[in-house]
This record gives structure tokens, C-alpha cells and sequence, in this order.
């Protein structure tokens, strides 16, 4: 007895001790709390997308402290709310909570296009914006498309054009055979169609198209029936974790037949590793983009991180700075007043040699995007550097939408 | 050319197997012996794999061969120490539980130390290329692990079965208070079994960190794998696992060369289908503890 009274004793102390911090720390904090504006960041930490989110974290922090720093949205400072959406269940009830119970002014982020339209449809009910930072499905911009939803990550149909270009140019369509592995998800499914549709468009054919598990870990099974049909082109409609399995195991077997992918994340070309990684690649963003703005911000990344970003970064970067000049510029924070100044064509500065703009039909980000194509082992300097990039598409004189999905591919009704 | 594609994926379905047979030794080994479902099998071989990454640059690929599993294994040993000892004898679900938790410990450790992204590691120079025979390919590298996982298979069974180490070990899977009554004591022994259990999941980290993304959820990714493996092949049995291990792998090569999209769901339809017919797995005893 004696002895737990001893104990009962310190533990006041010791909760004394901790409440009178608490309110030195404490009240500080909820008087501020007034004045922040909350930002809701969506991404999933978790499955074969962890490794994009991570960055999407970074990218995004980067950015807070950037804007946070020039004086935040109207005076007030940028407070984030950050959630590892897992799968589109979970993304839907978090996105739901930053609504209700952190009254978030937007949300911004995620990868997965399934999980996308979960977010999508909580913030159509909610009249709440977001902003899309990874997925790729034109589903989101077409059938799916929603007044607060819009789109710096591209879509399918911009990834597939900016390589095709390239393909049409080496003569890799016409007459050919693509031998296709697709991510058995929404994203992928949505990716295979338009692929099929540029290929189709210009006379190419599938030896095979396969859909691929997204926890599958071994391709060999598969590499060995690539093998056996001889196809012109290997082409991967892959995401994730599953890009980095392909590649490795395709050096592994040897395989000889040209790859290339219509969606990729720098970070699965670092995974493979120089001397693993192969192909070429279309993309929205790399590090090696020689434009000023990029360039610093890779600087400033590379400060805080010791690493470089990679395009998730960069998409989460850019959209929380968008965002904020939005706002400032439209002088509000209400829903209705920014979709009309994105509405508007409102360039934004996104680091990249031209401006980049939403188009008012589906709320997508116009703006130009890069091939890139891996290097031989010998050429590779650091383990970063392991791919050379094409020139920016569409060209300097080219109408930026020329790449993007037209009405008539996907239909978007904005209601 | 359809009858040599088919011969082609049976033979690589048997490397496939010998990798999943690897980790769902170990699996078998603790499960069998302790009655522990250790859900933290894929987080060891995830930091073997790790162990590698960091090891290789200082002492090559053969001395982080040797090194990593041997430091996993004293981890295992720490761990069953600790914690295992304490649920030998409690009901499954504690056990469950606690590598449950184990498992996301590990990963979430991996993830704060090394970062979500996948870490580059390749396939050692001279074990990298291919074997041509006929019409079929090989990739050197898997006849390699191939070769080791034979020989480790041959070593774990010899232990077993011709040691008088394994002789306890094989009773204590029978017979536990038996074996107490005779006044062998079988801590020792089961220290022993989950320090080699989880030592061999360490060696599956490293054979398999050069084909395979190096990531922290990597061991959540072949874990369902393994247990499958175990569960078919039937609890205690060596030879079932083994038998098991190379079904799986030949099925799912099988089933990705006639319908690719049911290739992950085909071996959980094969082990239902198998548990249909003998609940016990293929060679599974009949094991009082577990009936």
C-alpha cells in the first residue's frame, strides 16, 4: 500500500509537471489555430505506391514551408493535415474526416486512380476542392470528371502521345507487334484502352495484352512467353513497385526486344539501379530538366532530403504552390471563386520552359511533358543520373493540348 | 513450340518454387515445433535483403550471403528469447498477435531508416547471364539459387533426420510433454529452430534482393505466398512443404501462361482445393497439439 502511494505521488509530480508544459506549449498552439488554414494531403505510405507517396510527402512539406515562408494564403499560415490513404476505402473515409472534422480549405494529393475518384466523390457532395497530384486515369477527367476536381498530374492519354510521338517517329507502330503487361487496377485498365486506341490509330497490333496482379513479384513466367511470341515492342502499362520487378527480371533473362513504358515514377528507375534499368519512358517531370525554376527547386530539395525529387515530388510541390497563388490572387478561399480563377486560364509558373494552365473542358493541367531513356551502364555517373531525356512535348511553337485526351476520346460533363 | 513454352514455364515454375520453398522452410520449421504462425517471416527476410544492400558494398555479395543471415538469425534468437518463449504454450491468437505486431515493427523500422523508395542491388557480375538449352532460357542466377536452396533443403533435412539434435526437435514436434517427461529440456531446442527458421529467411532476403524491389512492404508482398506453401504441403511434414513449395510455383507459371489475370488468386483456389480433399495438407501428420 505504502509502496503504491509512493508511486501515486510521483505521478502527480510527474502529471503536474507534464499539463504545466503542455500549457506552455499548448496554448500557444490553439491560439494560432485560429488563424491557420488547414490543407488536407492525401497519398497512400503504404503498397506498391508507398514508395511514389514518400516523395509526395517531401514534395509537398517543401512547398508548405515555401509558401508558409512568403507569408502563407491571405496572411494566414498553411496548416497541412497529412494521411496515408492505403486504398480507396480508406482514402474515401480520410478525405471525409478532412472535411467534417478539419474543415480543410482543400485536399491535394494521392496516386492510385482508384482512390482518386474516391476523394472525387467525396468532395463533389462536400463542394470542396481538390487537386489530383498522381492519378493518371482519364476516367477522372471524362466520365468521372467534377466541378472541384482538377489535374496537375497528366493523364493517360497526355502519357501515351508524348511517347508515341517518339514510337510513330522510330517507325514502332505501324505494322507492329506490341507485346503489352498491364496493372490489373482501375489506372491501368483505364491506360490499356488508351493505349490501345494510339495504337490501333496508327496501325499497330497486339501480339498479346496481359493483365498483371499488382502484388505480383515475379515476371519470369511471363518474360518467358514474351520470349516465345517475338514481339516488336514490349510495352508496360505497369505502376509501382511492379516496374522495378519487370525490369530487373528482364535484364535478368536477357531479353533483347525494345521496351517501353506509358506511365513511369523516376523513384522504380532508381530501385532497378543502373545496369538493371532499361527502356524508354515517358514522364511529367525529372530531375534533369535544365529550366531555373527547376533547377532550384531541385537545389532546395536536395538540401533538405540529400537526394534528389522525383516527379511525385515535384507534382506535390507545385500543386500545394498552386493552390496557394490561387488563392491569393482570387483574394478568397471559397470552392466556387478558385474553380472560376483556374476556370479562367490562369497561367502558372510550374518550373518547366512553358506555362502551364487547367483547360476549362476537364480541368486538366496543360503543360509539357519528356521522354526519357535509360543509359548504358557505362555512361552513368551516380546512381541518380541513369537515363538521358528528349526534348520537351508538344514542341516550343505547338498548341499544348495537342497531346491531351480530345472531347470526342473523353467526355467530360461538368456539372 | 506451344509443348516447349509449357516444358519451359514447368522448369522455371520449379525455380519460382524453390524461392517461396525457401521462405516457407523456415515458416514450417518455427510453426511445426513452437505452434507459432510467425507473420513476422516476411519482415526478416525484408531486413535480410536490407542487410545485403548495406553489407554488399563492404564485403561483396558472397560475404553478405554469409553475414546477413547469420545476423538475422541472432535477431531471431534475441526475439524468441524475449518474446516467442513466452507464447509457446498460449493460445494461437496471442502468438498471432504478437508477430502481427512484430511484422509492422520491422517494416515501419525499414521504412524510418532507409525511406519507402525500393533501394537499387543487382545481380552479382559473374552470376549474371543466361543458359540456352535448346529452345529453353535460364537465368544463370536462379540455377544458382537453385543449386543453394538444394543444398540447404539437404542440410536442414540431415539435421533433422540424421542428428540427435534433430531426433529431439522431431519428437518435440510430436510430442512435447513426452519429450519433458524423458527430462530433455526443449528451450534450447526451440531456441535453436527459430534462430535457423528465421536465419533461412534472412538467406531468401539476400538471393532474392537482385530480381526483386528492395522495399520495405517486401516481405508483406511473399509472405501470403509462403503460408500457402506451408499450409498445402501440411503441418511437420518436411517433404510436404518441399513437394508444396514446387506445385505452387509450377501452377502459377502454369496459370500465367493459359489466363495471367488468375495467376495470384490460382494458388489460394489450389489450396482450398487441396484442404477439400486432405484438411491436413498433402503430407500433413496428424499432430495432437493441433487437432
Amino acid at each position: 500500500m505504502i509502496r503504491s502511494e509512493k508511486m501515486t505521488r510521483r505521478r502527480v509530480i510527474q502529471g503536474g509537471a507534464g499539463l504545466a508544459a503542455a500549457g506552455l506549449m499548448g496554448f500557444p498552439a490553439i491560439l494560432k489555430a485560429q488563424d491557420v488554414l488547414k490543407f488536407g494531403h492525401l497519398t497512400p505510405l503504404t503498397g506498391f505506391l508507398g514508395p511514389l507517396g514518400e516523395f509526395a510527402q517531401m514534395g509537398v512539406k517543401l512547398a508548405l514551408e515555401e509558401v508558409n515562408g512568403a507569408g502563407g494564403v491571405m496572411g494566414r499560415k498553411i496548416e497541412l493535415v497529412m494521411e496515408d490513404s492505403v486504398n480507396p476505402q480508406t482514402a474515401s473515409q480520410k478525405a471525409e474526416r478532412f472535411v467534417e472534422r478539419d474543415k480543410v480549405a482543400c485536399i491535394i494529393g494521392e496516386i492510385s486512380s482508384a482512390s482518386g475518384l474516391a476523394i472525387a466523390q467525396v468532395v463533389d457532395r462536400a463542394k470542396v476542392l481538390y487537386i489530383n497530384t498522381g492519378c493518371n486515369s482519364d476516367a477522372l477527367r471524362g466520365s468521372d470528371c467534377k466541378k472541384f476536381m482538377f489535374h496537375v498530374e497528366a493523364q493517360n492519354s497526355m502519357y501515351v502521345k508524348a511517347i508515341g510521338r517518339g514510337l510513330l517517329a522510330d517507325n514502332m507502330v505501324k505494322g507492329k507487334r506490341w507485346y503489352s503487361l498491364t496493372a490489373d487496377y482501375a489506372f491501368g485498365h483505364d491506360l490499356l484502352k488508351v493505349a490501345k486506341r494510339f495504337m490501333e490509330a496508327n496501325g499497330g497490333q497486339f501480339a498479346a495484352d496481359e493483365l498483371v496482379a499488382t502484388n505480383a513479384t515475379d515476371f519470369s513466367a511471363y518474360l518467358l512467353k514474351i520470349r516465345d511470341t517475338n514481339p516488336d515492342l514490349v510495352v508496360s502499362n505497369l505502376a509501382g513497385n511492379q516496374i522495378t520487378n519487370f525490369v530487373k527480371q528482364y535484364t535478368e533473362l536477357g531479353l533483347k526486344f525494345p521496351v517501353i513504358g506509358f506511365a513511369y515514377d523516376t523513384a522504380v528507375a532508381w530501385g532497378a539501379g543502373k545496369g538493371n534499368f532499361l527502356g524508354t519512358w515517358p514522364l511529367l517531370w525529372h530531375h534533369l530538366l535544365d529550366t531555373p525554376g527547376s533547377k532550384a527547386f531541385v537545389d532546395t530539395f536536395r538540401k533538405k532530403y540529400n537526394k534528389p525529387p522525383e516527379n511525385q515530388a515535384w507534382g506535390d510541390y507545385q500543386t500545394l504552390k498552386i493552390m496557394a497563388r490561387a488563392m491569393n490572387e482570387a483574394k478568397s478561399i471559397d470552392p466556387v471563386k478558385i474553380v472560376e480563377f483556374f476556370e479562367s486560364g490562369a497561367k502558372f509558373d510550374i518550373g518547366k520552359a512553358r506555362e502551364g494552365y487547367f483547360r476549362k473542358a476537364d480541368h486538366q493541367m496543360m503543360q509539357e511533358m519528356y521522354t526519357i531513356t535509360a543509359l548504358p551502364v557505362a555512361e552513368i555517373k551516380n546512381d541518380y543520373d541513369i537515363f538521358k531525356a528528349g526534348a520537351a512535348v508538344p514542341g516550343p511553337s505547338e498548341n499544348l493540348e495537342v497531346i491531351a485526351a480530345t472531347p470526342e476520346e473523353n467526355t467530360c460533363k461538368l456539372s | 513450340m506451344q509443348t516447349t513454352l509449357i516444358v519451359g514455364q514447368i522448369i522455371n515454375g520449379l525455380l519460382v518454387g524453390a524461392i517461396y520453398l525457401l521462405i516457407a522452410l523456415g515458416l514450417s520449421l518455427i510453426f511445426s515445433l513452437g505452434g507459432i504462425v510467425n507473420l513476422a517471416h516476411g519482415a526478416f527476410y525484408a531486413i535480410g535483403a536490407y542487410l545485403a544492400v548495406v553489407l554488399t558494398p563492404r564485403i561483396g555479395f558472397g560475404g553478405s550471403l554469409v553475414a546477413s543471415p547469420v545476423l538475422v538469425g541472432l535477431l531471431g534468437l534475441v526475439i524468441e528469447r524475449l518474446l516467442f518463449r513466452r507464447f509457446y504454450r498460449s493460445d494461437p491468437i496471442l502468438s498471432l498477435l504478437l508477430t502481427f505486431g512484430l511484422a509492422m515493427v520491422g517494416e515501419q523500422t525499414l521504412r524510418i531508416i532507409f525511406g519507402a523508395a525500393p533501394l537499387p542491388y543487382a545481380i552479382p557480375e559473374g552470376l549474371k547471364g543466361q543458359f540456352f538449352i535448346g529452345d529453353f532460357i535460364l537465368s544463370r542466377y536462379r540455377i544458382a539459387i537453385l543449386v543453394l536452396v538444394t543444398l540447404l533443403v539437404a542440410a536442414t533435412w540431415l539435421l533433422l533426420h540424421r542428428t540427435a539434435f534433430g531426433r529431439v526437435v522431431r519428437a518435440g514436434v510430436q510430442n512435447p510433454d513426452m519429450v519433458g517427461a524423458l527430462g530433455i529440456s526443449l528451450e534450447p531446442y526451440m531456441a535453436a529452430i527459430a534462430t535457423l527458421g528465421v536465419g533461412l529467411a534472412g538467406i531468401a532476403g539476400v538471393l532474392l534482393a537482385p530480381i526483386t524491389g528492395v522495399h520495405p512492404a517486401m516481405g508483406a508482398e511473399i509472405l501470403t505466398g509462403a503460408f500457402v506453401v506451408v499450409v498445402i504441403g501440411g503441418l511437420g511434414s518436411f517433404w510436404g512443404v518441399v513437394i508444396a513449395a514446387l506445385i505452387v510455383g509450377v501452377v502459377r507459371g502454369l496459370v500465367v501462361h493459359v489466363f495471367p489475370p488468375a495467376a495470384e488468386p490460382a494458388i489460394y483456389a489450389l489450396m482450398a482445393l487441396i484442404l477439400l480433399f486432405r484438411p491436413r495438407g498433402l503430407l500433413g501428420e496428424r499432430i495432437q497439439r493441433f487437432e
